[in-house]
Protein backbone atom coordinates (compact mmCIF):
# COMPACT_ATOMS: atom_id res chain seq x y z
CA UNK A 1 0.00 0.00 0.00
CA UNK A 2 1.42 3.40 -0.89
CA UNK A 3 1.12 6.11 1.74
CA UNK A 4 -1.18 8.98 1.02
CA UNK A 5 0.10 12.29 -0.38
CA UNK A 6 -0.49 13.94 3.00
CA UNK A 7 1.54 11.25 4.82
CA UNK A 8 4.42 11.67 2.34
CA UNK A 9 4.37 15.40 2.94
CA UNK A 10 4.47 14.86 6.72
CA UNK A 11 7.42 12.53 6.40
CA UNK A 12 9.28 15.00 4.18
CA UNK A 13 8.71 17.65 6.80
CA UNK A 14 9.91 15.36 9.61
CA UNK A 15 13.12 14.53 7.72
CA UNK A 16 13.71 18.19 7.01
CA UNK A 17 13.20 19.10 10.68
CA UNK A 18 15.50 16.28 11.87
CA UNK A 19 18.24 17.50 9.49
CA UNK A 20 17.94 21.05 10.75
CA UNK A 21 18.10 19.98 14.36
CA UNK A 22 21.14 17.81 13.67
CA UNK A 23 22.93 20.70 12.02
CA UNK A 24 22.20 22.99 14.96
CA UNK A 25 23.55 20.40 17.40
CA UNK A 26 26.78 19.89 15.46
CA UNK A 27 27.46 23.60 15.03
CA UNK A 28 26.78 24.45 18.67
CA UNK A 29 29.02 21.60 19.88
CA UNK A 30 31.85 22.76 17.64
CA UNK A 31 31.49 26.35 18.82
CA UNK A 32 31.51 25.40 22.51
CA UNK A 33 34.42 22.96 22.24
CA UNK A 34 36.37 25.27 19.95
CA UNK A 35 35.87 28.13 22.40
CA UNK A 36 37.13 26.04 25.30
CA UNK A 37 40.21 24.86 23.41
CA UNK A 38 40.92 28.42 22.31
CA UNK A 39 40.60 29.73 25.87
CA UNK A 40 42.95 27.10 27.29
CA UNK A 41 45.50 27.52 24.48
CA UNK A 42 45.41 31.28 24.99
CA UNK A 43 46.19 31.04 28.69
CA UNK A 44 49.68 32.24 29.65
CA UNK A 45 50.65 28.96 31.35
CA UNK A 46 49.55 26.68 28.50
CA UNK A 47 52.99 25.95 27.02
CA UNK A 48 54.23 24.80 30.43
CA UNK A 49 51.15 22.68 31.05
CA UNK A 50 51.42 21.09 27.64
CA UNK A 51 55.02 20.24 28.33
CA UNK A 52 54.36 18.58 31.73
CA UNK A 53 50.99 16.93 31.09
CA UNK A 54 50.67 16.36 27.38
CA UNK A 55 54.18 15.67 26.18
CA UNK A 56 53.84 13.43 23.14
CA UNK A 57 57.34 12.02 23.42
CA UNK A 58 56.90 11.09 27.09
CA UNK A 59 53.51 9.58 26.33
CA UNK A 60 54.92 7.36 23.62
CA UNK A 61 57.72 6.23 25.88
CA UNK A 62 55.50 5.29 28.81
CA UNK A 63 52.54 3.87 26.87
CA UNK A 64 53.71 0.22 26.56
CA UNK A 65 54.53 -0.02 30.26
CA UNK A 66 51.24 1.51 31.36
CA UNK A 67 49.35 -0.72 28.96
CA UNK A 68 51.03 -3.81 30.37
CA UNK A 69 50.38 -2.68 33.92
CA UNK A 70 46.75 -1.84 33.12
CA UNK A 71 46.18 -5.46 32.21
CA UNK A 72 46.73 -6.14 35.91
CA UNK A 73 44.00 -3.60 36.76
CA UNK A 74 41.65 -5.43 34.41
CA UNK A 75 42.46 -8.79 35.97
CA UNK A 76 41.99 -7.44 39.48
CA UNK A 77 38.69 -5.96 38.42
CA UNK A 78 37.36 -9.10 36.74
CA UNK A 79 38.31 -11.42 39.58
CA UNK A 80 37.09 -9.07 42.32
CA UNK A 81 33.81 -8.57 40.48
CA UNK A 82 32.95 -12.26 40.62
CA UNK A 83 33.74 -12.50 44.34
CA UNK A 84 31.83 -9.30 45.05
CA UNK A 85 28.71 -10.63 43.36
CA UNK A 86 28.88 -13.87 45.31
CA UNK A 87 29.37 -12.05 48.63
CA UNK A 88 26.73 -9.43 47.84
CA UNK A 89 24.00 -11.88 46.79
CA UNK A 90 24.67 -14.01 49.86
CA UNK A 91 24.65 -11.09 52.28
CA UNK A 92 21.59 -9.47 50.69
CA UNK A 93 19.61 -12.71 50.88
CA UNK A 94 20.66 -13.40 54.47
CA UNK A 95 19.47 -9.94 55.40
CA UNK A 96 16.00 -10.32 53.85
CA UNK A 97 15.20 -13.93 54.76
CA UNK A 98 12.57 -13.90 57.53
CA UNK A 99 14.03 -16.88 59.40
CA UNK A 100 14.40 -16.36 63.15
CA UNK A 101 16.85 -19.26 63.27
CA UNK A 102 19.26 -17.22 61.19
CA UNK A 103 19.29 -14.31 63.66
CA UNK A 104 23.00 -14.57 64.58
CA UNK A 105 24.04 -14.75 60.93
CA UNK A 106 21.74 -11.87 60.07
CA UNK A 107 23.36 -9.82 62.80
CA UNK A 108 26.79 -10.63 61.37
CA UNK A 109 25.65 -9.63 57.90
CA UNK A 110 24.32 -6.33 59.21
CA UNK A 111 27.54 -5.59 61.07
CA UNK A 112 29.53 -6.46 57.96
CA UNK A 113 27.61 -4.06 55.72
CA UNK A 114 27.67 -1.28 58.31
CA UNK A 115 31.40 -1.57 58.96
CA UNK A 116 32.62 -1.95 55.41
CA UNK A 117 30.27 0.59 53.90
CA UNK A 118 31.48 3.09 56.46
CA UNK A 119 35.22 2.46 56.09
CA UNK A 120 37.08 4.27 53.31
CA UNK A 121 38.19 1.71 50.73
CA UNK A 122 41.79 2.81 51.00
CA UNK A 123 41.82 1.99 54.73
CA UNK A 124 40.45 -1.48 53.99
CA UNK A 125 43.22 -1.88 51.43
CA UNK A 126 45.84 -0.89 54.02
CA UNK A 127 44.38 -3.10 56.74
CA UNK A 128 44.17 -6.17 54.52
CA UNK A 129 47.32 -5.49 52.49
CA UNK A 130 49.59 -4.93 55.48
CA UNK A 131 47.62 -6.46 58.35
CA UNK A 132 46.90 -9.94 57.00
CA UNK A 133 50.52 -10.79 56.11
CA UNK A 134 51.62 -9.35 59.47
CA UNK A 135 49.49 -11.93 61.24
CA UNK A 136 51.87 -14.55 59.89
CA UNK A 137 49.20 -17.25 60.06
CA UNK A 138 49.69 -20.27 57.84
CA UNK A 139 47.06 -20.66 55.12
CA UNK A 140 46.34 -16.96 54.71
CA UNK A 141 47.14 -15.62 51.26
CA UNK A 142 50.37 -13.67 50.96
CA UNK A 143 50.20 -12.81 47.27
CA UNK A 144 49.54 -9.11 46.81
CA UNK A 145 47.10 -9.89 44.02
CA UNK A 146 44.82 -11.93 46.29
CA UNK A 147 45.15 -9.54 49.20
CA UNK A 148 44.04 -6.78 46.83
CA UNK A 149 41.11 -8.84 45.59
CA UNK A 150 40.07 -9.58 49.19
CA UNK A 151 40.22 -5.91 50.17
CA UNK A 152 38.12 -4.78 47.19
CA UNK A 153 35.67 -7.63 47.73
CA UNK A 154 35.14 -6.76 51.38
CA UNK A 155 34.61 -3.11 50.63
CA UNK A 156 32.46 -3.39 47.51
CA UNK A 157 30.61 -6.49 48.68
CA UNK A 158 28.97 -4.35 51.35
CA UNK A 159 27.88 -1.69 48.86
CA UNK A 160 26.58 -4.07 46.26
CA UNK A 161 24.77 -6.13 48.91
CA UNK A 162 22.83 -3.04 49.96
CA UNK A 163 21.94 -2.18 46.38
CA UNK A 164 20.68 -5.72 45.81
CA UNK A 165 18.77 -5.76 49.07
CA UNK A 166 16.98 -2.57 48.09
CA UNK A 167 16.12 -4.21 44.76
CA UNK A 168 14.75 -7.31 46.47
CA UNK A 169 12.61 -5.26 48.84
CA UNK A 170 11.21 -3.21 45.97
CA UNK A 171 9.58 -6.21 44.29
CA UNK A 172 5.82 -6.18 44.95
CA UNK A 173 4.80 -8.55 47.80
CA UNK A 174 2.18 -10.19 45.58
CA UNK A 175 5.07 -11.51 43.50
CA UNK A 176 6.22 -13.44 46.56
CA UNK A 177 2.71 -14.70 47.19
CA UNK A 178 2.30 -15.70 43.53
CA UNK A 179 5.54 -17.65 43.57
CA UNK A 180 4.77 -19.44 46.83
CA UNK A 181 1.19 -20.08 45.67
CA UNK A 182 2.58 -22.07 42.74
CA UNK A 183 4.16 -24.40 45.28
CA UNK A 184 7.64 -22.99 44.74
CA UNK A 185 9.81 -23.07 47.84
CA UNK A 186 11.20 -19.89 49.37
CA UNK A 187 14.52 -20.47 47.64
CA UNK A 188 12.93 -21.20 44.26
CA UNK A 189 10.75 -18.11 44.51
CA UNK A 190 13.82 -16.03 45.37
CA UNK A 191 15.83 -17.48 42.52
CA UNK A 192 13.27 -17.57 39.71
CA UNK A 193 10.87 -14.78 40.63
CA UNK A 194 12.36 -12.18 42.96
CA UNK A 195 16.09 -11.98 42.21
CA UNK A 196 15.76 -11.58 38.43
CA UNK A 197 13.37 -8.68 38.93
CA UNK A 198 15.54 -7.16 41.66
CA UNK A 199 18.71 -7.34 39.57
CA UNK A 200 16.97 -5.80 36.58
CA UNK A 201 15.76 -2.93 38.68
CA UNK A 202 19.14 -2.15 40.20
CA UNK A 203 21.25 -2.90 37.12
CA UNK A 204 22.13 0.76 36.45
CA UNK A 205 23.32 1.58 40.01
CA UNK A 206 25.01 -1.83 40.15
CA UNK A 207 27.02 -1.17 37.00
CA UNK A 208 27.81 2.25 38.37
CA UNK A 209 29.40 0.56 41.36
CA UNK A 210 31.41 -1.59 38.99
CA UNK A 211 32.69 1.43 37.09
CA UNK A 212 33.79 2.77 40.45
CA UNK A 213 35.43 -0.56 41.27
CA UNK A 214 37.39 -0.44 38.04
CA UNK A 215 38.85 2.90 39.10
CA UNK A 216 39.51 1.78 42.65
CA UNK A 217 41.82 -0.98 41.49
CA UNK A 218 44.31 1.93 41.39
CA UNK A 219 44.15 2.08 45.20
CA UNK A 220 46.04 -1.20 45.25
CA UNK A 221 49.16 0.64 44.11
CA UNK A 222 49.48 1.71 47.75
CA UNK A 223 50.25 -1.82 48.91
CA UNK A 224 52.85 -2.28 46.19
CA UNK A 225 50.95 -3.81 43.28
CA UNK A 226 52.59 -2.61 40.09
CA UNK A 227 49.47 -1.58 38.23
CA UNK A 228 48.90 1.35 35.87
CA UNK A 229 48.95 4.13 38.47
CA UNK A 230 52.10 2.75 40.08
CA UNK A 231 53.87 2.66 36.70
CA UNK A 232 52.77 6.22 36.01
CA UNK A 233 54.15 7.29 39.40
CA UNK A 234 57.50 5.73 38.68
CA UNK A 235 57.57 7.34 35.26
CA UNK A 236 56.70 10.72 36.72
CA UNK A 237 59.60 10.39 39.15
CA UNK A 238 61.88 9.80 36.20
CA UNK A 239 60.66 12.57 33.84
CA UNK A 240 59.66 15.11 36.52
CA UNK A 241 56.42 15.55 34.55
CA UNK A 242 52.89 14.22 34.69
CA UNK A 243 52.23 12.86 31.22
CA UNK A 244 52.40 9.32 32.60
CA UNK A 245 49.39 10.05 34.83
CA UNK A 246 47.43 11.39 31.90
CA UNK A 247 48.17 8.24 29.94
CA UNK A 248 47.03 6.08 32.86
CA UNK A 249 43.88 8.18 33.21
CA UNK A 250 43.15 7.64 29.53
CA UNK A 251 43.29 3.87 30.06
CA UNK A 252 40.83 4.07 32.94
CA UNK A 253 38.47 6.25 30.93
CA UNK A 254 38.56 4.03 27.88
CA UNK A 255 37.96 0.93 30.02
CA UNK A 256 34.86 2.35 31.69
CA UNK A 257 33.19 3.40 28.45
CA UNK A 258 32.13 -0.13 27.39
CA UNK A 259 30.63 -0.65 30.85
CA UNK A 260 28.71 2.60 30.60
CA UNK A 261 27.35 1.76 27.14
CA UNK A 262 26.47 -1.72 28.37
CA UNK A 263 24.43 -0.16 31.19
CA UNK A 264 22.53 1.95 28.67
CA UNK A 265 21.93 -1.06 26.47
CA UNK A 266 20.61 -3.19 29.34
CA UNK A 267 18.29 -0.47 30.53
CA UNK A 268 16.83 0.07 27.09
CA UNK A 269 16.50 -3.63 26.38
CA UNK A 270 14.64 -4.48 29.56
CA UNK A 271 12.37 -1.48 29.10
CA UNK A 272 11.58 -2.54 25.57
CA UNK A 273 11.04 -6.17 26.48
CA UNK A 274 8.68 -5.45 29.32
CA UNK A 275 6.77 -2.72 27.55
CA UNK A 276 5.78 -4.36 24.37
CA UNK A 277 6.64 -6.10 21.14
CA UNK B 1 -13.22 -31.26 50.25
CA UNK B 2 -12.31 -28.10 52.17
CA UNK B 3 -13.46 -27.33 55.66
CA UNK B 4 -12.53 -24.42 57.86
CA UNK B 5 -13.57 -24.23 61.49
CA UNK B 6 -13.51 -21.12 63.68
CA UNK B 7 -10.60 -19.57 61.83
CA UNK B 8 -9.21 -16.51 63.53
CA UNK B 9 -6.71 -14.04 62.20
CA UNK B 10 -5.54 -10.68 63.52
CA UNK B 11 -3.14 -8.10 62.19
CA UNK B 12 -1.74 -6.48 65.31
CA UNK B 13 -4.67 -5.44 67.44
CA UNK B 14 -7.08 -5.60 64.50
CA UNK B 15 -9.01 -8.87 64.44
CA UNK B 16 -9.95 -9.48 60.81
CA UNK B 17 -11.35 -13.01 61.02
CA UNK B 18 -13.34 -13.68 64.18
CA UNK B 19 -14.02 -17.37 63.89
CA UNK B 20 -14.94 -18.14 60.29
CA UNK B 21 -16.29 -21.56 59.40
CA UNK B 22 -17.07 -22.81 55.93
CA UNK B 23 -17.26 -25.97 53.94
CA UNK B 24 -16.76 -26.54 50.22
CA UNK B 25 -17.56 -29.79 48.44
CA UNK B 26 -16.00 -31.20 45.33
CA UNK B 27 -17.18 -29.46 42.16
CA UNK B 28 -18.89 -26.64 44.04
CA UNK B 29 -18.58 -22.97 43.14
CA UNK B 30 -18.74 -20.74 46.22
CA UNK B 31 -18.82 -16.95 46.01
CA UNK B 32 -17.66 -14.79 48.90
CA UNK B 33 -19.29 -11.41 49.05
CA UNK B 34 -19.09 -8.67 51.63
CA UNK B 35 -18.05 -5.09 52.15
CA UNK B 36 -14.54 -3.94 51.51
CA UNK B 37 -12.35 -4.80 54.48
CA UNK B 38 -14.65 -7.59 55.67
CA UNK B 39 -11.79 -10.09 55.39
CA UNK B 40 -12.47 -11.92 52.12
CA UNK B 41 -8.89 -11.67 50.88
CA UNK B 42 -7.51 -12.57 54.27
CA UNK B 43 -9.70 -15.66 54.41
CA UNK B 44 -8.60 -16.82 50.94
CA UNK B 45 -4.95 -16.27 51.84
CA UNK B 46 -5.43 -18.30 55.01
CA UNK B 47 -7.01 -21.16 53.04
CA UNK B 48 -3.90 -21.25 50.84
CA UNK B 49 -1.59 -20.98 53.87
CA UNK B 50 -0.16 -17.71 52.63
CA UNK B 51 -1.23 -16.34 56.00
CA UNK B 52 -0.83 -18.30 59.19
CA UNK B 53 -4.06 -18.55 61.15
CA UNK B 54 -4.09 -17.49 64.82
CA UNK B 55 -6.60 -20.14 65.77
CA UNK B 56 -8.98 -22.65 64.24
CA UNK B 57 -8.48 -25.57 61.85
CA UNK B 58 -8.51 -25.95 58.11
CA UNK B 59 -8.98 -29.37 56.57
CA UNK B 60 -8.23 -30.23 52.98
CA UNK B 61 -9.63 -33.66 52.20
CA UNK B 62 -8.73 -35.53 55.37
CA UNK B 63 -5.59 -33.61 56.09
CA UNK B 64 -5.43 -30.86 58.68
CA UNK B 65 -3.38 -28.28 56.77
CA UNK B 66 -3.09 -25.88 59.70
CA UNK B 67 -0.76 -28.47 61.24
CA UNK B 68 2.72 -26.92 61.11
CA UNK B 69 4.25 -30.30 60.23
CA UNK B 70 2.59 -30.60 56.82
CA UNK B 71 4.35 -29.75 53.55
CA UNK B 72 2.89 -26.37 52.65
CA UNK B 73 4.31 -26.43 49.14
CA UNK B 74 2.47 -29.66 48.50
CA UNK B 75 -0.82 -28.13 49.70
CA UNK B 76 -0.28 -25.08 47.50
CA UNK B 77 0.29 -27.28 44.47
CA UNK B 78 -3.27 -28.50 44.94
CA UNK B 79 -4.87 -25.17 45.83
CA UNK B 80 -4.37 -22.51 43.18
CA UNK B 81 -4.93 -18.82 43.82
CA UNK B 82 -5.27 -15.78 41.57
CA UNK B 83 -5.05 -12.27 42.99
CA UNK B 84 -6.59 -8.99 42.02
CA UNK B 85 -3.38 -7.67 40.37
CA UNK B 86 0.40 -8.18 40.10
CA UNK B 87 -0.08 -11.89 39.47
CA UNK B 88 2.25 -12.35 36.54
CA UNK B 89 6.03 -12.29 36.70
CA UNK B 90 6.99 -9.30 34.52
CA UNK B 91 10.45 -10.62 33.63
CA UNK B 92 9.07 -13.83 32.14
CA UNK B 93 7.08 -14.31 28.94
CA UNK B 94 3.52 -15.57 29.12
CA UNK B 95 4.63 -19.11 28.40
CA UNK B 96 7.50 -18.99 30.91
CA UNK B 97 5.06 -17.70 33.53
CA UNK B 98 2.82 -20.69 32.94
CA UNK B 99 5.45 -23.44 32.87
CA UNK B 100 7.48 -22.21 35.88
CA UNK B 101 5.22 -23.87 38.48
CA UNK B 102 4.67 -27.19 36.67
CA UNK B 103 8.39 -27.56 35.88
CA UNK B 104 9.98 -26.31 39.11
CA UNK B 105 7.41 -27.28 41.66
CA UNK B 106 5.67 -30.32 40.16
CA UNK B 107 8.76 -31.63 38.42
CA UNK B 108 7.08 -32.01 35.04
CA UNK B 109 9.09 -32.20 31.85
CA UNK B 110 9.47 -28.97 29.90
CA UNK B 111 7.81 -30.48 26.85
CA UNK B 112 4.72 -31.64 28.72
CA UNK B 113 4.35 -28.31 30.53
CA UNK B 114 4.92 -26.39 27.32
CA UNK B 115 2.31 -28.24 25.30
CA UNK B 116 -0.27 -27.96 28.07
CA UNK B 117 0.46 -24.23 28.37
CA UNK B 118 -0.26 -23.78 24.67
CA UNK B 119 -3.47 -25.83 24.83
CA UNK B 120 -4.72 -23.80 27.80
CA UNK B 121 -3.76 -20.49 26.21
CA UNK B 122 -5.65 -21.49 23.12
CA UNK B 123 -8.73 -22.16 25.21
CA UNK B 124 -8.71 -18.63 26.62
CA UNK B 125 -8.06 -17.15 23.18
CA UNK B 126 -4.44 -16.21 23.74
CA UNK B 127 -2.63 -18.84 21.71
CA UNK B 128 -0.82 -16.16 19.72
CA UNK B 129 0.57 -14.37 22.77
CA UNK B 130 2.68 -17.14 24.33
CA UNK B 131 5.90 -15.23 23.70
CA UNK B 132 4.64 -11.82 24.84
CA UNK B 133 5.69 -10.19 28.11
CA UNK B 134 2.93 -9.39 30.61
CA UNK B 135 3.22 -5.61 30.29
CA UNK B 136 2.40 -5.91 26.61
CA UNK B 137 -0.99 -7.45 27.46
CA UNK B 138 -4.23 -5.75 28.40
CA UNK B 139 -5.47 -6.17 31.99
CA UNK B 140 -8.07 -8.70 30.88
CA UNK B 141 -5.49 -10.70 28.96
CA UNK B 142 -3.17 -10.65 31.97
CA UNK B 143 -5.86 -12.03 34.24
CA UNK B 144 -6.69 -14.75 31.73
CA UNK B 145 -3.02 -15.73 31.69
CA UNK B 146 -3.00 -15.69 35.49
CA UNK B 147 -5.95 -18.09 35.45
CA UNK B 148 -4.19 -20.33 32.95
CA UNK B 149 -1.07 -20.30 35.10
CA UNK B 150 -3.08 -21.43 38.12
CA UNK B 151 -4.91 -24.11 36.12
CA UNK B 152 -1.68 -25.39 34.58
CA UNK B 153 -0.75 -26.61 38.06
CA UNK B 154 -3.81 -28.90 37.82
CA UNK B 155 -5.10 -27.80 41.21
CA UNK B 156 -8.06 -29.49 42.84
CA UNK B 157 -9.33 -26.22 44.25
CA UNK B 158 -9.07 -22.74 42.81
CA UNK B 159 -9.24 -19.57 44.96
CA UNK B 160 -9.99 -16.35 43.09
CA UNK B 161 -9.65 -13.02 44.86
CA UNK B 162 -11.62 -10.32 43.07
CA UNK B 163 -9.79 -11.07 39.89
CA UNK B 164 -11.91 -8.67 37.85
CA UNK B 165 -12.00 -5.70 40.21
CA UNK B 166 -8.99 -3.96 38.68
CA UNK B 167 -10.41 -4.26 35.16
CA UNK B 168 -12.40 -2.00 32.87
CA UNK B 169 -16.00 -3.14 32.45
CA UNK B 170 -15.17 -4.02 28.85
CA UNK B 171 -12.54 -6.54 29.96
CA UNK B 172 -14.45 -8.15 32.82
CA UNK B 173 -16.59 -10.26 30.52
CA UNK B 174 -13.71 -12.10 28.89
CA UNK B 175 -12.33 -13.12 32.30
CA UNK B 176 -15.72 -14.21 33.60
CA UNK B 177 -16.17 -16.38 30.49
CA UNK B 178 -13.10 -18.35 31.49
CA UNK B 179 -14.58 -18.94 34.94
CA UNK B 180 -17.87 -20.12 33.40
CA UNK B 181 -15.87 -22.66 31.36
CA UNK B 182 -14.01 -23.87 34.42
CA UNK B 183 -17.25 -24.35 36.27
CA UNK B 184 -18.66 -26.37 33.39
CA UNK B 185 -15.64 -28.66 33.62
CA UNK B 186 -16.33 -29.27 37.28
CA UNK B 187 -13.54 -27.22 38.87
CA UNK B 188 -14.06 -26.47 42.54
CA UNK B 189 -13.86 -22.72 43.02
CA UNK B 190 -14.03 -20.27 45.92
CA UNK B 191 -14.13 -16.72 44.66
CA UNK B 192 -14.37 -13.33 46.31
CA UNK B 193 -16.20 -10.95 44.04
CA UNK B 194 -18.08 -7.69 43.76
CA UNK B 195 -19.82 -8.82 40.56
CA UNK B 196 -23.21 -9.58 42.07
CA UNK B 197 -25.02 -10.61 38.87
CA UNK B 198 -22.16 -12.96 38.04
CA UNK B 199 -22.11 -14.42 41.54
CA UNK B 200 -25.83 -15.01 41.28
CA UNK B 201 -25.38 -16.75 37.94
CA UNK B 202 -22.44 -19.09 38.62
CA UNK B 203 -22.45 -19.72 42.34
CA UNK B 204 -23.85 -22.88 43.83
CA UNK B 205 -23.67 -21.15 47.17
CA UNK B 206 -22.97 -17.64 48.37
CA UNK B 207 -21.29 -16.70 51.62
CA UNK B 208 -21.85 -13.21 52.93
CA UNK B 209 -19.10 -11.92 55.21
CA UNK B 210 -19.35 -9.05 57.64
CA UNK B 211 -17.53 -8.13 60.83
CA UNK B 212 -15.01 -10.92 60.39
CA UNK B 213 -17.62 -13.63 60.24
CA UNK B 214 -19.72 -15.53 57.75
CA UNK B 215 -23.05 -13.98 58.50
CA UNK B 216 -25.14 -15.89 56.05
CA UNK B 217 -24.71 -18.66 53.54
CA UNK B 218 -27.13 -20.12 51.03
CA UNK B 219 -28.03 -20.72 47.41
CA UNK B 220 -27.97 -17.51 45.37
CA UNK B 221 -31.72 -17.28 44.76
CA UNK B 222 -32.55 -17.55 48.43
CA UNK B 223 -29.80 -15.20 49.55
CA UNK B 224 -30.53 -12.56 46.93
CA UNK B 225 -34.30 -12.63 47.18
CA UNK B 226 -34.86 -13.48 50.83
CA UNK B 227 -31.80 -12.68 52.92
CA UNK B 228 -32.23 -13.78 56.51
CA UNK B 229 -29.79 -11.39 58.17
CA UNK B 230 -30.49 -7.65 58.13
CA UNK B 231 -26.81 -6.95 57.34
CA UNK B 232 -27.07 -9.07 54.19
CA UNK B 233 -30.21 -7.23 53.16
CA UNK B 234 -28.56 -3.89 53.67
CA UNK B 235 -25.41 -4.88 51.74
CA UNK B 236 -27.43 -6.23 48.82
CA UNK B 237 -29.62 -3.15 48.74
CA UNK B 238 -26.50 -1.03 48.27
CA UNK B 239 -25.12 -3.28 45.55
CA UNK B 240 -28.21 -3.74 43.49
CA UNK B 241 -27.63 -2.38 40.04
N1 LIG C 1 -0.96 -7.63 55.85
C1 LIG C 1 -1.84 -6.90 56.56
N2 LIG C 1 -1.42 -6.15 57.60
C2 LIG C 1 -2.29 -5.42 58.33
N3 LIG C 1 -3.60 -5.36 58.09
C3 LIG C 1 -4.10 -6.07 57.07
C4 LIG C 1 -3.24 -6.87 56.24
N4 LIG C 1 -4.00 -7.47 55.30
C5 LIG C 1 -5.26 -7.05 55.52
N5 LIG C 1 -5.34 -6.22 56.58
C6 LIG C 1 -6.56 -5.61 57.11
O1 LIG C 1 -7.51 -6.63 57.23
C7 LIG C 1 -8.80 -6.15 56.90
C8 LIG C 1 -9.45 -7.09 55.91
O2 LIG C 1 -8.71 -7.04 54.71
P1 LIG C 1 -9.10 -7.91 53.44
O3 LIG C 1 -8.14 -7.55 52.40
O4 LIG C 1 -9.17 -9.33 53.84
O5 LIG C 1 -10.55 -7.38 53.08
P2 LIG C 1 -11.44 -7.69 51.82
O6 LIG C 1 -12.72 -8.22 52.31
O7 LIG C 1 -10.70 -8.54 50.88
O8 LIG C 1 -11.67 -6.26 51.21
P3 LIG C 1 -11.76 -5.81 49.69
O9 LIG C 1 -13.13 -6.10 49.23
O10 LIG C 1 -11.49 -4.34 49.75
O11 LIG C 1 -10.69 -6.54 48.94
C9 LIG C 1 -8.62 -4.74 56.39
O12 LIG C 1 -9.04 -3.87 57.41
C10 LIG C 1 -7.16 -4.61 56.16
O13 LIG C 1 -6.73 -3.31 56.47
MG1 LIG D 1 -9.76 -8.19 49.00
Amino acid sequence: MTPSERQLERERYRRHRARNRGAVAVVSTLVVLGGLVFLVAQSPGWPRVRETYFNVGDARAVLPDVAKAFWLNIRLFLVAEVFILVVAVTVAIIRVVPAPALAPIKLLATIYTDVFRGTPTILVVFLIGFGVPALGLAGLPTSLFWLGVIALTLSYGAYVAEVLRAGILSVHPTQWASGRALGLSYGQTMRHVILPQAVRRVAPPLLNDFVSLQKDTALLSTIGLVEALRVAQVDSGRTFAFTGYVVAAAFFIVATIPLARFTDYLTVRSLRRENGI
Amino acid sequence: MLRAESVRKSFGAHEVLKGVSLQVSEGEVVCLIGASGSGKSTLLRCLNLLEQVDDGDIWFDDREITDPRIDVDDVRRQIGIVFQAYNLFPHLSVEQNIVLGPVRSRGESREAAHSRALTLLDRVGLAGRAGAYPDALSGGQQQRVALVRAIAMQPRLLLLDEITSALDPMLIGEVLDVIRDLRREGMTIVMATHEMPFAREVADRILFMADGQVVESGPPEQLFTAPRDPRTAEFLARHRG
